[in-house]
């Protein structure tokens, strides 16, 4: 194995920017590269691993988080770009030790197996209901064709949504 | 009131309280002080020598601290390892490369960002060789030898057979009708949504603990130790949560060797996690048989003999994951739910520059690829035969009556009954008015198909007598200790990538000891903790570790009732257990619950016994188990697109006793769907140069929420008789059964006009152009 | 995937934005939605030097109506396209394409004019663009010149745009009564990338075609524009018989490769059969007044 000998002084690094974003309601503030990904400031500089990495491409939606209560792809946005914006993270969904209808959703339902999808699909999940409080199965399916889970078959997922729907409008547990 | 939570309750899963907020553990999530990050430099040639690697530019990039070659592994002897197949592997070359994608060299930095940089920094110089890719012309006398390391100078690997070739041969010639249909199950990729990695740390007593993506970390650890001569009590596994298995979990890969070395050299912890890209590029590959298959019957539709020959593609190494006395898997299983009298396999397995692998894709050594051929085979028969292929089934399923039931090729079926399955489902579907509709719409030029699958599979690998992996037999285990307040925590052998143990595990328990599942917390994957067991694939857990918690709760209970016989005053033989707890006979009220026997075992024991409550069980399983199921498709086919759509999909599953209702459903809801992955949208595939045609998730399709099925599920119940429960095992069944399903539905529905077969993945192109040739568009 | 290193800038206004990407002479690029060029970065199959974030350039992000066009902000989200009742109501070949376009979270990023201004074929609003007429507003050091969609797309990412020029509004013609559109598109899953795509544009009056647009997705350098097809609509009746003319001419321009998502001769036929599809949906519209 060969070494570096030691960083050489006048190496090149960064460039570096300085991001402030609010994430899950508390503010953060860090100097980054400017190349860093969202999703590697989420989880390797916050800590929040609950969000997760799994295609690169924007294509499976494992790395899904709110962005100003929009669902975007983590992995596909910089740090920088959501600079003193809000990010809400599947760690931000429970208030006070209760969980949100989404994640009781799931549970109820039994939307998750191996669970790495699942913080990405809640995510998702939680934005479509904002926006659409009682979508209909095929709007469902349609709504989470950008997070792909590869252990539900999607049928209980669906289930954990309609739940999670029904519960928001004050439904109670069906 | 506490829920006991026993077998066939569909009890909420444990688990999902850390996933659901984000507070799985995943290796990706592992971080230590002072960790160092991996990347790999790989190869863009299928076939090259090495000539140069240069890595002054890197070693320059800011924040690389290594970069590694093969020849710094080779003082090691690492830079070879072997595959569990026995065959080996390179980890990094010294020479050459033989796979586009394969590991070349490993940058090592402070960051993941400086480590790729890194690996964009080192060039490497190669000289193109001509790669092999197509596995026939592998075998022809002329093609260039590709493991120019082995003394046989040829690309065939292996012969392997089974059955009897000259009866099978003239049993086929005697038959009255025969068919013959060559079936390709093209290369696909596992492509659990959380790719493979691992972190490496030595501590300052020269312990290595790896969190690594495994199926199976026993197995690990000990070819950890006889590879690299390290002491195997200085090696823990832990296999934390795994995001997806489906096999592709189960092989050592180069870069957990890499990363281990890397740490051990800098003396630093070292994470390594592979991007899409590489997982998909590099990681073990699934099936690759090109089959031949020959499938004879009576006038009357009863089927005679069976005869297989395949062509295994196993890239560039034999890597496949199976039991070592089983080169080509459970292929076997081919005769399916059928008693043919007469039954020969042979397959050949080939090395070609592509990566290796052979690992399984949510199924249990090769049963995919034995169900899709007969399944598909039977289909081709019946419409020879002019016989519906439900009746065909109907008439020829092996009756109830014969179980156990000995198959022409040595498998003993443990239970089954086929016919009231595919009843089933046929009555769930509406079968007859199906055909009635099919008959109306060809009328008008429609094309819509029905096809049914009746699969049968082998899971559970198995019997000590026949089951190793480098001689490692196939048991599972699992150890229960309660405690004082009746509470328990039991651990076991296998390992979780989503199906639930830890819910699972605790109701088998919940059920034998009468403590509530919630009271029982499971835990696998450590292997400083847990009790060795080969792991978790081929849906073994169930029947092996399944089995082992039951055996170890029934040890307990036997000390329990010496406990109770004693609190009671009574003698053990006054004393049943009944209703979850040990009572007098005839004398219901009078008992003592496997709480109030806890506490005593560590307040107030008999004298001269042993203190405490617990157990182990090794559980060497005397049989596997033959779960199957009948499943029923419907497709509309767009004519002008061929565009096929699922409109109904109905799956009625046997797997023996269930423990877990909702859980089962689960997994039969997700084998399904990459069944369908796997009959509609996946295949990797190579141009004549070896190139990866499309190596991301932008190109390899997984199935999205859009286009999967609505499935539809039942069951019918029919326990193994050997399994101390009568579990069988279900996570892979759907993934078995489906694609056959898929494409019979598709070629039902262009069978008027003499379609016989389609290739998977059956794509829109695949169809249009039987429709162009068949003037029928 | 990480993407390699680069210098960012997040300018407030477009001449501010014109002038760093002059500065970098076309080894810097405008970061809008960013779902094309990050993973092409991640990939490493594009290097640029600097990245030009135009998000925080006040009032980019608009759809409205305004003189004889409709004017669509280049940092509008695809998804603001499918929420927008304008789009929705009288431009119905825009929601087609963009709720069709990647996923509903690629959707609510990625912006109308990176997808417009990437070149890439296979992108699906080129071909709407090339059917409406469209013409695109781009500032450029000189100010602002427009450039026709017929005349934009010269290469597999290669477009009219210089270095330093940014698209900054997309413009498209007013319906008028008679006026109707859709887009099909064939996809082998939800979310990929088209097999092919067929775009058109129709104005029917008085039972007949007065004037017709085209445009072919995926089966060329670029997006392609069939004017004989659409010249070949003129003055006919709307119907099978002139949608059937039409869609052979389309797949006579077509120059497909096959490729992962089918054969060549797959994709030209499918351009006959979408061209077909999408003109009846166009007529229906247009007697719907769309």
């Amino acid at each position: 194995m060969d070494e570096a000998e030691a960083m050489p002084a006048e190496a090149e690094v960064g460039p570096f920017a300085r991001v402030r974003v609010t994430v899950n309601g508390a503010p953060h503030e860090a100097e980054v590269e400017t190349r860093t990904l969202l999703v590697h400031f989420i989880r390797d500089v916050l800590h929040l691993t609950g969000t997760h990495i799994g295609c690169d491409t924007t294509n499976c939606g494992a790395c899904t988080v709110l962005l100003d209560g929009k669902a975007v792809k983590s992995c596909t946005i910089l740090a920088v770009q959501a600079e003193g914006r809000q990010v809400r993270t599947v760690e931000g969904l429970a208030e006070d030790g209760k969980l949100h209808p989404v994640q009781e959703g799931f549970v109820e339902e039994h939307g998750l197996q191996c669970g790495f999808c699942t913080p990405g699909m809640m995510m998702t999940t939680v934005a479509l209901l904002a926006k659409n409080p009682n979508p209909s199965e095929d709007e469902i399916r349609h709504a989470i064709a950008g997070n792909l889970c590869r252990c539900t078959g999607y049928v209980n997922i669906v289930k954990a949504v309609q739940y999670a729907a029904q519960k928001s409008r004050g439904g109670g547990s069906k | 009131m506490t829920v006991l939570g026993g077998i066939g309750q569909p009890i909420k899963r444990k688990e999902d309280a850390r996933f659901i907020r984000g507070k799985g553990n995943y290796v990706d999530d592992v971080q230590l002080p002072g960790m160092l990050y991996l990347d790999i430099v790989r190869s863009p040639y299928a076939h090259a020598l090495i000539k140069y690697i240069d890595i002054e530019k890197a070693l320059k990039v800011p924040g690389v601290l290594a970069v590694i070659r093969g020849k710094d592994l080779e003082a090691a002897k690492l830079a070879w390892m072997p595959t569990l197949m026995s065959d080996k592997q390179m980890v990094l070359p010294i020479e050459r490369v033989m796979f586009q994608g394969q590991e070349v060299a490993a940058v090592v930095a402070d960051s993941r960002y400086a480590a790729a940089d890194g690996v964009a920094a080192v060039q490497v110089e190669y000289e193109a060789m001509e790669p092999v890719v197509n596995p026939m012309k592998a075998l022809e006398k002329d093609a260039p030898v590709i493991r120019w390391d082995k003394e046989n100078k040829t690309n065939h690997i292996w012969h392997w057979e089974v059955g009897d070739r000259k009866a099978t041969d003239a049993a086929l010639k005697a038959s009255d009708v025969t068919v013959t249909q060559d079936l390709y199950i093209p290369r696909i990729h596992v492509s659990s949504i959380e790719t493979c990695g691992c972190v490496a740390a030595f501590d300052a007593m020269g312990k290595l603990t790896v969190w690594m993506t495994t199926q199976a970390p026993h197995a690990i650890r000990t070819v950890f130790a006889l590879v690299a001569g390290l002491p195997e009590q200085k090696i823990r596994i832990i296999s934390p949560d795994i995001g997806g298995g489906f096999g592709g979990k189960v092989p050592v890969y180069p870069g957990y060797v890499i990363a281990v070395v890397a740490a051990l050299k800098t003396g630093h912890p070292v994470k390594w996690v592979e991007d899409r890209t590489e997982n998909l590029q590099s990681d073990s590959f699934a099936r690759d048989y090109h089959i031949t298959a020959e499938i004879g019957a009576t006038k009357g539709g009863k089927l005679t003999a069976l005869k297989v020959k395949t062509i295994a593609d196993h890239g560039y190494t034999d890597a496949a994951a199976n039991p070592s006395k089983f080169p080509a898997g459970l292929f076997h299983i081919v005769t399916g739910s059928y008693p043919f009298e007469k039954a020969f396999v042979e397959v050949d397995g080939v090395y070609t520059n592509k990566p290796p692998g052979g690992i399984a894709y949510r199924c249990s050594f090769r049963v995919t690829e034995a169900a899709y051929t007969i399944e598909r085979l039977i289909d081709i028969l019946a419409g020879k035969l002019g016989m519906d292929p439900a009746e065909f089934r109907m008439k020829n399923f092996i009756p109830q009556q014969a179980f156990p039931y000995k198959s022409a090729l040595g498998w003993e079926y443990d239970s089954g009954n086929y016919g009231p399955a595919l009843r089933k489902a046929m009555d769930i579907i509406g079968y007859e008015s199906l055909r009635k509709e099919q008959v109306e719409k060809r009328k008008r030029g429609e094309l819509m198909g029905i096809g049914i699958s009746s699969f049968t599979e082998i899971v559970g690998a198995g019997p000590s007598h026949t089951f190793d992996i480098l001689g490692l037999k196939m048991f599972d285990s699992c150890e229960v200790r309660i405690h004082p307040t009746g509470k328990a925590i039991a651990r076991f052998g296998t390992k979780s990538q989503g199906q639930g143990h830890e819910t699972t595990y605790a109701q088998i328990l919940a059920e034998e000891l009468g403590i509530p599942a919630e009271d029982i917390a499971v835990e696998e994957g450590d292997t400083d903790t847990a009790p060795y067991g080969l792991g978790t694939y081929a849906s073994r857990s169930t029947p092996t570790a399944g089995a082992a918690a039951a055996m170890a709760a029934r040890k307990i209970r036997e000390k329990a009732k010496l406990i109770a016989a004693h609190l009671l005053e009574v003698s053990p033989g006054d004393l049943e257990w009944k209703d979850h707890k040990f009572s007098v006979k005839g004398l219901p009220s009078k008992g003592k619950t496997m709480q109030e026997i806890a506490f005593a075992a560590y307040t107030n024991h008999p004298q001269g016994m042993e203190a405490g409550l617990e157990a182990s069980d090794y559980y060497d399983p005397p049989n596997l188990t033959f779960p199957f199921g009948s499943y029923i498709c419907v497709v509309d086919i767009d004519k002008e697109t061929g565009e096929v759509k699922v409109r109904r999909f109905v799956a009625v599953d046997d797997c023996g006793t269930i423990i877990n209702p909702m859980i089962v459903e689960g997994q039969i809801h997700g084998g399904l769907t990459m069944g369908f992955a796997a009959a509609m949208l996946e295949e990797i595939q190579y141009d004549e140069n070896g190139n990866i045609q499309g190596g991301t998730f932008m190109d390899y399709l997984l199935p999205t929420a859009v286009e999967t099925p609505k499935w539809e599920t039942a069951k019918t119940t029919t326990p193994s008789p050997h399994h101390p429960i009568g579990a069988k095992g279900v996570g892979e069944s759907a993934t078995v059964g489906a694609p056959a399903a898929i494409v019979n539905a598709v070629v039902d529905a262009l069978s008027h006009l003499g379609v016989t077969h389609i290739d998977i993945p059956i794509t829109p192109w695949k169809v249009w152009s039987l429709l162009q040739e068949k003037g029928a568009a | 995937m990480i993407p390699p290193r680069f210098e960012y800038f997040a300018p407030s206004t477009l001449d501010e934005a014109v002038e760093i990407l002059g500065r970098y002479g076309g080894e810097a690029k405008v970061l809008a939605g960013g779902q094309s060029l990050l993973p092409v970065m991640k990939l490493r199959l594009a290097e640029p030097k600097a990245l030009v974030d135009i998000n925080r350039i006040p009032d980019l992000a608009y759809i409205r109506e305004d003189g004889g066009w409709l004017r669509i902000g280049a940092t509008t989200r695809m998804n603001d396209v499918n929420d927008s009742n304008l789009a929705k109501r009288r431009y119905p070949i825009l929601t087609d394409a963009a709720s069709v376009i990647a996923d509903p979270l690629v959707r609510n990023m990625g912006t109308v004019g990176g997808n417009i201004s990437h070149g890439d074929p296979a992108n699906d609003l080129p071909a709407c663009m090339l059917a409406l007429g469209a013409q695109f507003a781009v500032r450029g050091p000189k100010g602002t010149r427009t450039i026709p969609a017929a005349s934009f797309y010269l290469d597999t990412f290669t477009t009219a745009l210089e270095p330093d020029e940014i698209l900054t509004e997309i413009q498209i013609p007013k319906p008028r009564t008679g006026q109707g559109n859709a887009y099909e598109k064939l996809e082998k899953r939800a979310g990929d990338f088209p097999i092919v795509g067929v775009a058109i544009n129709l104005f029917e009056s008085g039972r007949k075609i007065e004037s017709a647009g085209i445009g072919l997705t995926a089966v060329g350098p670029t997006a392609l524009h069939a004017k004989a097809a659409a010249d070949s609509l003129v003055g006919q009746a709307p119907g099978d018989a002139a949608f059937r003319r039409a869609a052979e001419l389309a797949m006579q321009i077509a120059q497909p490769v096959s490729d992962l998502r089918g054969p060549a001769e797959y994709k030209r036929a499918m351009i006959g059969v979408l061209a077909q599809r999408a003109l009846r949906t166009a007529s229906k519209r247009a007697g719907g007044g769309a």
